[in-house]
């Protein structure tokens, strides 16, 4: 076998990349250790400490010409381990980074132990469990080879369902059953892809694989494994079965983590799979199913989020309509000679598309929790009067709906255009139709809650608990991050897809989906959006709510376990077809 | 038959055996024993893989058996808390059923 020694030679700054990695496990120990009142303290020496060390990367990564490489031990692959961290990693990273911040700035209110306080099993769990789920993202965004991949998506799991059931109530621990069980299955299918690779080619090294891997029944077979198993863990439509209990149940603090990082993780792997390990293996038609798969997330997620009547599980269904979204840009890396996904606008879209909803969902859930903590509820019809009671909690919420809908300058704006263009340079129209859809459906929810929320009271709403400031403040930072995210990424991208926000054709955009999104919510919500004397029962109106209804018993039929398993099973057969159809 | 191939074939029928657990039955419990059966064939197709040697023409590979040492570690790890998640829905719920609590409307 030829070996390409410039490929893992290692580069300056390699040893922070395993700083990186390191620190939060360390902290872990750490605080493990010293027990108690002592873990917070750690975690909040480690989140500046992390951030810095992830800043380091950045820079150090801007400076060199390639990848960041470093060995472990100084053994090179194929015998070795070697972390690489490349553009994508490192942007991830950042996010992450940021979003841990965040969040831990928020969770100081649940979580965090004032003096004189007893301490508390969920809070030294929760600190625990946010370090464990920082350190594995880590490990999985600069690991080298499939297999410490295989280990990091596990210590991912194993971190984030505990968060699931840090409450301890019957019905989340329920939840986080089926979470673990069914994260399971897609390990054992990731994990059996990863023995036919190493089988058939002799190394599991992401670089080594590449240049030797074929278009073969045994790199086919394995792909379709692997990617199903993770299309699983990602909780991708219709293997979906544990994500509204598991994300809609949690304290907001830890549905936070896992709607705006954990999913990402096992997402992060498939682009990596499909962009640079098997880029000769992966076809068009195979795209197309996941780009499929995920139109059908948008759509099924997003009614169903209409027909929730708790705010959390709206959120959390919009969760599982954003997954949808992120796997939109598998189909248009296809150039249009449809040779293989290339490394171009759609993958930077997509990576954008994920840091925009790491940041903005995040943001989302604090204010949803932060709604729940003051009123005692969540009921999104007894909300009215709540904009009023906590106004910087609702602008957090209303600004992280606007970043995902995608209004200039949002992250998600620029994704959207980075997606628009490459369906325009590969021909794909009707993937412009999701695109320009997607945001009508985000919309929509998003108006729901808002009208909502400000919807008058006759008298001032009883807070039952005052509401921490850190805490909305942290939600807005997020929400804000979002919003401006695509400022910060002018970098890598030309300049010309970020257009004068106040433009006529950009306002009007925006009105046309956001009247699109109230026209749905009206139509769609199980509730009248409006004042009951003109919602009144005329047939169209009860004609829809029956479709709603409709979309909302198939979910529930989709979610249950026999048939999510079974649709894994046929997922997996689909994906394989693909593959052998076209390169065979 | 070779000794690979034999292996290859349990290594089919025990993933096959696991797979159909992990489908058809409704306890937790048997979910789990099932996800494990399951996890032993992948093992086995391992070890096979071993004895072919597959990486540089060597009469036996010995990555596969370092790698099996850290699945077979991560498997029993997950197991753990399965059942620990498992026990403590038993305690709370006295039931380890799995399926959703019918919708309250």
């Amino acid at each position: 076998m030829m070996v390409a020694t410039d490929l893992w030679s290692p580069t300056d700054g390699g040893a922070l990349l395993a700083a990186a990695v390191l620190l939060p496990f360390v902290g872990m120990l750490l605080g493990l250790l010293l027990g108690g009142r002592w873990l917070q303290r750690v975690t909040f020496v480690c989140m500046p400490l992390g951030l810095a060390l992830v800043v380091a990367i950045a820079v150090a990564w801007l400076g060199a010409e390639g990848p960041l490489v470093y060995l472990l031990g100084g053994w090179s692959p194929p015998l070795g381990i070697a972390l690489r961290a490349d553009g994508l990693g490192v942007a991830m990273m950042l996010a992450v980074a940021g979003v841990v911040c965040g969040i831990g700035l928020f969770a100081c209110a649940d979580f965090g132990l004032k003096p004189g306080e007893p301490e508390s099993r969920g809070a030294f769990a929760y600190w625990l469990l946010l370090l464990a789920v920082w350190g594995a993202l880590n490990l999985v965004f600069v690991s080298g080879d499939l297999f410490t991949l295989y280990v990091a998506l596990e210590l991912l799991t194993f971190a984030g369902v505990p968060l699931v059931c840090l409450a301890g109530s019957g019905e989340t621990l329920r939840a986080a059953l089926r979470y673990m069980l069914f994260a399971l299955c897609g390990s054992v299918l990731y994990l059996l892809g990863a023995v036919l690779l190493y089988g058939g080619y002799g190394t599991l090294d992401m670089p080594l694989l590449a240049e030797v891997v074929q278009p073969e029944p045994i790199a086919m077979a394995a792909l379709a494994l692997m990617t199903a198993g993770l299309l699983a863990k990602t909780a991708l439509f219709p293997l979906h079965i544990w994500l509204p209990p598991a994300h809609g149940g949690a304290p907001a603090a830890a549905s936070a983590v896992l709607s705006a990082l954990v999913v990402k993780g096992s997402w992060f792997l498939v682009v990596r799979l499909w962009f640079d390990v098997m880029p000769g293996v992966v076809t068009l038609s195979a795209a197309q199913i996941l780009g499929a798969l995920g139109a059908a997330a948008i759509v099924v997620g997003s009614i169903v989020a209409l027909r929730q009547e708790r705010l959390k599980l709206l959120v959390a269904y919009s969760t599982m309509a954003q997954i949808g979204y992120l796997f939109l840009m598998f189909p248009l890396a296809f150039d249009s000679s449809g040779s293989g996904p290339t490394h171009g606008f759609a993958l930077t879209g997509g990576l954008l598309q994920a840091m925009s909803h790491a940041t903005a969902k995040a943001g989302m859930f604090m204010a949803a929790g932060l709604v729940y903590a003051a009123l005692g509820h969540d009921r999104i019809a007894d909300l009215a009067g709540a904009a009023r009671a906590m106004p910087v909690t609702a602008l957090a919420f209303a600004l992280a709906g606007l970043a995902l809908m995608g209004v200039v300058p949002s992250g998600a704006y620029l994704a959207k255009k980075l997606m628009l263009d490459a369906a325009d340079g590969s021909g794909q129209w009707w993937w412009v139709v999701v695109l320009q859809g997607g945001a009508v459906f985000t919309a929509s929810y998003v108006v729901l809650v808002l009208v909502s929320v400000l919807r008058r009271r006759a008298e001032p709403l009883p807070l039952t608990k005052p509401v921490s400031r850190l805490s909305e403040f942290a939600a807005l930072t997020l929400s804000v991050c979002s919003l401006l995210l695509a400022l910060a990424a002018l970098g890598p991208v030309p300049g010309s897809f970020i257009s004068n926000p106040l433009a006529p054709k950009e306002l009007g955009t925006l009105l046309a989906v956001v009247l699109g999104g109230a026209l749905l919510a009206f139509a769609l919500s199980r509730r009248p959006l409006f004042a009951t004397e003109w919602a009144g029962d005329g047939t169209l109106r009860r004609v829809v709510a029956r479709v709603g209804g409709a979309f909302e018993r198939s979910d529930g039929i989709i979610r249950r376990w026999q048939f999510a398993s079974i649709n894994l099973l046929v997922l997996v057969l689909l994906l394989g077809g693909a593959l052998v159809a076209a390169g065979g | 038959m070779s000794v690979e191939t034999l292996f290859a074939l349990t290594a089919c029928a025990l993933v096959g055996i696991g797979l159909y657990g992990l489908i058809a039955q409704p306890h937790p419990l048997r979910k789990l024993i099932a996800f494990n059966v399951m996890g032993s064939g992948v093992f086995v197709l391992f070890g096979a893989l071993a004895k072919r040697g597959a990486a540089a023409g060597l009469a036996a590979d010995p990555v596969p058996q370092a790698l099996l040492i850290t699945a077979i570690v991560v498997a029993f790890a997950a197991t753990a808390v399965t059942v620990a998640l498992m026990l403590r829905l038993i305690e709370s719920a006295d039931s380890a059923s799995l399926a959703e609590p019918p919708a309250k409307d």
